[in-house]
């Protein structure tokens, strides 16, 4: 049995001895290097290109403009806004307008210098506000009024009604800054070609198959004639989900001149490719009876896309789909709004469109229970929507362990016995969320498999497993020898695992919205079962019993009431072999037709959904604002475990990054250049940052899911931010309503909260039970 | 630049390279020598994914000038593990989940290997101290102060059977 046990990943060994490859690791004969020549400028036009310095110097074998590549891409086939390099017009600083290709990396880089470009200045928009205001300054022609990319209204039962209906209306206004994933390996390919023409491209991505259909495109030429490899990639989080100008120039090039080029980008380049998580501002409006039942919520959300589309029209969706799969709501409305702006382009980053809501809803759902007396914990408990149940937006819901979620956090940090007892600027706070375990839909709309596994065995019982998914170190290649030596009864090791090939491996639609292990997992799950069928019957011919009486298990299949009665895996295989021809299966994942009838009803579905409850203690120094986040408790339901460590790492690793979001890091802009394109600028968390993390698995054991697991990748990062949002408020007693939480913006919201106090009329604040018994505690000694 | 003649040692071996004194030793170990288990995450000597030890001690690979490296006893995360026998603490980023898209491990090792060969007590701050210049992206640093602590533990207990032996 190895489905529940925590054995080390199979790539672990090549990751300690630095034997895993990366894309720039790749050395190839008379490989050619490329660098790329960038916008200065936020917003201009193209006047002129004149390439003719750079080609000529010395060492320099070609210039790539955006005259060479005419065509436009765009992950979301109907947003397809991108050019690799910038055709007539640059959008953002960074924004790529050539590559010099040339016999090394210092040749290209001196090249760039000499690539004359005359630009004319256009006004450039740089905020939600700006994009807003200025309709004239179109960024892109195309959009139907001013810079709206993306306009969406969907509304669920009688809000008029539900709002009648409430004896309390909320509404506030949240602000989440954008930020970005900064994976530790930048961007970096290779590209290489014959005389056939056909190219074959080794990209760091999270999504070869989406690769393979846009470089193709672009390229002009078969899909059949381009080879999509995926190395060992250092991380991605959302950031490597899409092609970008280095794949195309790369591909072109080596179909040109027939010889290898590597593309690696710098830190900075990789701070200004982005796609990461949209600085959204929320309005958020909760009407709630006097019990605290929930009778309406309206979400409205402005997201800052930056210049171009990316999964843009996805993510505004999913800021509105998913707030209704945690708690009871009987009404929802949810108006979003995506706008173009002179920056790097937003798109998905863990946890994709729904961090934002979820941390503005997770606040003011506390401010809501602290008007109403309520414990935020046992709240949340009372608002949880029950397994198996169908949210108002037509989301079908299955297993469900928040609750159980909501009871782990809190008898594991003491919230009853320890909150209403700290000492003055120390603080708990809890917040819970829900994520989809992969999209219901392809980004492109089709009926075949979201996953396709093949697994072969040879004679000698090795087990070959091949899928087009991509291991970004979530373990994923791990997962399918898991899956298949669970059924196989063959050690971990005896699996090799070939992922990622678009020649070799049946298509996988990659590593997002957390569906790997639930789809990839069914479809290894499936074609394992077959073979394991053809050796079992093989196995009973051979010893003579029914194939229901065998058990694989330890490279043997034996009899199950007399283990000394067995045939090896190999002599199994041999006689299947033998019986069947060559053994090799396939199984594929298709999830099921969900949601509902309406535009729109195509995000927010999946297979299932997986759950979070957090509880944060803080500790903010009451001179300096100074936040010391103490410890993050966290409880997830991934349906179940199949490898706890890997589990709690994807855990950990979320709780990490929610926690960098909520107090340090932003993806900010001066005049349109960005403030910190650097690891040591833009404040990424360090070990010494970093909160002790308790991470907790819940298991619920999904029914559709691979022997009941569903997601752990970005689901937990969820209800960090809240949950520290919220703590903070309990240790220092005023809410900071934007992110990053900061010891300026704290002193900004002590101090207007005195100012309304001291205002003539102001109401007298209602002694709050739990604050009061705090401020009563300060003598208290802490636990 | 013209390229100059250097010599290391690197990993017990004496190796040449002809490589222009401009080059930093990331840049010379990776290109030159094929060494790619040494990263880059900045080159800035922000990240320390490209930590190598010089003379036992870590350093930034990415910020040492290749030609002033000449003589010294270089180790890279290929010099970790005797043969295919893997150093304790590799051994335990393994058990650990402490690798996960591995790209900043070879820099962790190294730093953490310093560690132990100094200190096989180290103190959660101890190890902290260590590791401090080391960022990682993927596991929330949790399960590599695990492992670290792991891998001192099976080093004392092995130490302590060979005094006992």
């Amino acid at each position: 049995m190895l489905i529940g046990k925590s054995l080390p990943k199979i790539d672990s060994y090549a990751k300690v001895t630095g034997a895993a490859r990366y894309a720039d690791d790749i050395k190839l004969p008379r490989m050619a290097f490329g660098r790329i020549l960038r916008s200065p400028h936020p917003h201009a036009r193209i006047i002129r290109i004149d390439t003719s310095r750079a080609r000529a110097y010395p060492g320099v074998l070609d210039v790539i403009t955006g005259a060479d590549l005419p065509v436009k891409y765009g992950i979301m086939p109907t947003t397809q806004d991108e050019y690799p390099f910038a055709v007539d017009r640059v959008r953002y600083v960074g924004d790529p307008v050539a590559a010099v290709c040339a016999v090394d990396e210092e040749t290209a880089e001196a090249a760039l210098e000499l690539i004359d470009v005359e630009y004319e200045r256009l006004p450039a928009l740089l905020s939600i506000e700006e994009s807003l205001a200025h309709e004239d300054i179109k960024i892109h022609d195309e959009t139907r009024r001013g810079n709206v990319m993306k306009e969406v209204h969907l509304s669920f039962g009688d809000m008029e009604e539900g709002f009648d209906e409430a004896d309390l209306v909320r509404e506030d206004t949240y602000f989440f800054e954008g930020t970005t994933h900064a994976a530790m390996e930048q961007h970096a390919c290779v590209a290489d070609s014959g005389a056939d023409g056909k190219i074959t491209l080794w990209t760091s991505t999270q999504t070869p198959h989406y690769i393979h259909r846009e470089v193709a495109k672009v390229l002009r030429m078969p899909q059949s004639h381009l080879r999509v490899i995926v190395p060992a990639v250092g991380g991605g989080f959302g950031g490597k989900c899409e092609p970008f100008a280095y794949d195309f120039a790369a591909c072109l090039f080596a179909r040109r001149h027939g010889r290898p080029i590597k593309f690696t980008l710098s830190r900075e380049e990789a701070f200004l490719c982005h796609r990461g998580r949209h600085p959204v501002k929320i309005i958020l409006k909760t009407g709630v009876k006097q019990d605290g039942t929930i009778t309406a919520v309206h979400l409205q959300t402005f997201l800052d896309g930056g210049a171009y589309a990316s999964y843009g029209l996805a993510t505004v969706y999913y800021t509105g789909a998913l707030l209704t799969v945690t708690y009871k709501i009987p009404r929802y409305k949810f108006d979003g709004m995506r706008l173009y702006s002179n920056k790097p382009a937003c798109g998905p980053k863990r946890g994709h469109g729904s961090t934002q809501p979820r941390y503005a809803f997770e606040c003011q759902l506390d401010r809501i229970a602290e008007q109403l007396g309520l414990d935020p914990a046992a709240y949340r408990k009372q608002l949880a929507i029950d397994p198996d149940t169908t949210t108002v937006n037509g989301l079908r819901v299955t297993s469900c362990g928040l609750v159980e979620c909501v009871d782990r956090v809190v008898d594991s940090s003491g919230w009853q016995q320890r909150r209403h007892h700290l000492p003055v600027g120390r603080g708990m706070g809890m917040a819970i969320s829900s994520y989809v375990t992969g999209a219901g839909k392809a980004i492109y709309w089709n009926d075949m498999p979201h996953s396709g596994v093949i697994v072969k065995v040879d004679r000698g019982g090795g087990v070959a497993v091949l899928c087009g998914s991509s291991d970004i170190g979530q373990g994923s290649d791990t997962m399918l020898a898991t899956v298949v030596a669970e059924e196989l009864g063959v050690d971990l090791l005896d699996i090799r695992v070939h992922a990622g090939d678009t020649d070799l491996t049946p298509v996988d639609l990659g590593s997002y919205s957390s569906r790997v292990t639930f789809m990839a997992g069914n479809a290894a799950r499936e074609a394992a079962r077959k073979l394991r069928a053809w050796l079992l019957e093989a196995a009973g011919e051979l010893l003579d019993a029914a194939p229901d009486q065998l058990e694989a298990s330890a490279r043997r299949i034996s009899v199950r009431d007399a283990p000394e009665h067995f045939v090896s895996f190999a002599e199994a295989a041999q006689k299947a072999e033998a019986t069947h021809g060559t053994l090799s299966a396939v199984g594929s994942y298709t999830p099921p037709k969900l949601g509902g009838q309406f535009k729109g009803a195509g995000v927010g579905i999946s297979p299932a959904y997986s759950y979070t409850a957090c509880v944060a203690e803080v500790e903010v120094d009451p001179e300096t604002y100074d936040i010391k986040v103490e410890k993050l408790w966290v409880a997830h339901d991934c349906g179940r475990a199949l490898n706890p460590t890997l589990v709690a790492g994807q855990i950990e690793g979320s709780a990490y990054m929610g926690f960098g979001e909520a107090i340090f890091e932003e993806q900010v802009f001066r005049k349109g250049l960005h403030k910190a394109p650097s690891l040591l600028e833009y404040k990424l968390p360090t070990i010494y940052d970093t909160p002790d993390i308790i991470a907790m698995h819940v298991e619920t054991m999904d029914r559709e899911g691979p022997y009941g697991a569903k997601e752990a990748g970005e689901g937990p990062l969820n209800p960090i931010i809240p949950a520290i949002a919220n703590a903070v408020y309990d240790a220092i007693g005023a809410r900071v309503e934007s992110t990053p939480i900061t010891p300026d913006k704290i002193a900004r919201a002590l101090k207007e909260q005195q100012r309304r106090l001291a205002a003539p009329g102001a109401p007298k604040p209602q002694p709050d039970p739990a604050r009061a018994a705090n401020r009563v505690s300060q003598e208290a000694p802490t636990l | 630049m013209d390229k100059q003649l250097m010599t290391f040692t690197v990993n017990g071996e004496t190796v040449q390279v002809a490589a222009s004194p401009t080059k930093t030793l990331l840049e010379v170990l990776r290109e030159e020598l094929d060494l790619t288990g040494t990263k880059h995450g900045c080159e800035l000597g922000h990240c320390g994914a490209c930590t190598v030890l010089v003379g036992g001690v870590p350093i930034l690979s990415c910020l040492a000038l290749a030609i002033e490296m000449q003589g010294e006893a270089i180790t890279t995360i290929e010099g970790m593990a005797e043969g295919n026998t893997l150093h304790p603490l590799q051994q335990a980023f393994a058990e650990c989940g402490a690798a996960q898209c591995g790209y900043c491990t070879p820099g962790f090792l190294m730093s953490g290997k310093w560690l132990l060969d100094h200190n096989l007590t180290p103190s959660e701050d101890e190890i902290k101290a260590a590791l401090a210049g080391n960022l990682c992206r993927c596991t929330g640093y949790t399960k590599i102060i695990e492992a670290v602590e792991l891998a001192a533990t099976r080093m004392r207990a092995s130490a302590d059977a060979t005094a006992a032996g």
